[in-house]
């Protein structure tokens, strides 16, 4: 390889000017006109695999800025009670709230929320595992952005695949229930690593079941010390309420 | 199975550098794959091998580099490879410790044919 340009040619010398030499322009256009004289080239390129999903992500981070709109990526597995901790919500929270639904198919989710009279989007992934930033994109033109204080992104159902997707929330509450088992917490790492909220969900099932609570939040602090972990249930408003008292803290220390 | 998408997103950026480079082919692949990144090396490497058809990297050798996780101690500044993710200073246990390594996906290099 030349040593001066990096070029692959070999046969070519420079001249110690400024002015790359006439030889060299000569054996580019060679390199460029006879396939024949082709190296192969490696260049090094350091770049994040998802980077244009990142940028995307920034993007909507950016937008809900604008909007003062602080942006939660909710994420479970299904069933753990994403749907119905925002139910609960619509009826306790004072701040005003929207919805972005992700799910591979039908709008039951949307409806839900907007049932109770709370502006909601549904993504169809169609087949896609989890939602990326350029969907929660088109989602949030969808929404009366400038009337929310809250925007929830309820991603799909899954402890693997959204975890490795910046969608451009400002933070990330990973639920997990009950009648799951505490162990999810240590076998899904990576999406609990992501939780800033940790939510051990349906507590009023705890007699019925052997979930340890304290197992789970010494797993959970291992991955993530720094993670807040509550206990709710969708039975007990007291237990919702810590839940919204930790959204108005975060968003005031924003505001 | 996110697999598919990330090298979508791969291959995406393969035939950018490809069309930068002016190069038809692109003949190798390297990627740094962070072992706490949340891929599953063994299906990224079969959705690459899939997906590859009818693009630059038809003919591209696949290499992944797996990147253990790689921690620095904000109380006693070492800086540590963990086997678990266990987000813990192994020396001092201190708990406030940064990320340096095996959290990410990076392609690193490409080598191309003209």
């Amino acid at each position: 390889m030349c040593k001066d340009c990096g070029c692959s040619i070999t046969d070519h010398h420079h001249h110690h000017d400024d002015h790359p030499s006439h030889e060299h322009h000569h054996a580019h256009e060679t390199l460029h006109h006879n396939p024949q004289l082709n190296d192969p080239k490696t260049i090094s390129v350091i770049t994040k695999i998802l980077d244009k999903n990142d940028r995307e992500a920034q993007h909507n981070r950016d937008h809900f800025e604008s909007h003062g709109v602080l942006a939660i990526n909710l994420m479970s597995s299904p069933g753990s009670g994403k749907t119905a901790l925002l139910e609960k919500m619509a009826d306790l929270a004072q701040f005003r709230f929207g919805v972005i639904e992700g799910d591979l198919e039908t709008s039951r989710d949307a409806d839900r929320i907007k049932a109770k009279g709370i502006a909601a989007y549904q993504i169809q992934t169609g087949s896609a595992c989890h939602l990326d930033a350029f969907m929660v994109h088109k989602a949030l033109h969808e929404l009366p952005i400038a009337e929310l204080d809250v925007c929830f992104i309820e991603n799909v159902g899954n402890l693997v695949c959204p975890a490795s997707y910046d969608v451009g929330a400002h933070l990330n509450i990973v639920l997990v229930s009950v009648p799951e088992g505490e162990d999810k917490i240590e076998k899904y790492p990576v999406m609990f690593r992501t939780a800033d909220l940790i939510l051990i969900t349906k507590c009023d099932l705890l007699p019925h079941f052997d979930f340890d609570v304290a197992r789970a939040k010494e797993a959970a602090r291992k991955l993530k010390p720094g993670a807040d972990i509550l206990e709710i249930s969708t039975k007990d408003d007291e237990s919702i309420r810590k839940v919204i008292q930790w959204i108005e803290f975060k968003k005031s220390m924003r505001n | 199975m996110h697999e598919y998408s990330i090298v979508q997103a791969l291959l995406e950026q393969c035939e950018h550098h490809a069309a930068a480079n002016g190069a038809s082919a692109v003949t190798k692949v390297v990627v740094k794959i962070g072992q706490y990144s949340g891929v599953e090396p063994h299906l990224l490497e079969v959705a690459f091998d899939t997906f590859k058809e009818h693009t630059v990297c038809s003919g591209a050798h696949f290499v992944m580099n797996l990147q253990p996780l790689v921690v620095e101690c904000r109380s006693c500044g070492v800086r540590s490879t963990l086997e678990r993710p266990h987000y813990l200073c192994p020396l001092c246990g201190s708990g406030d410790v940064r990320v340096d390594e095996g959290e990410e996906m990076y392609l690193m290099t490409l080598e191309m044919d003209g």
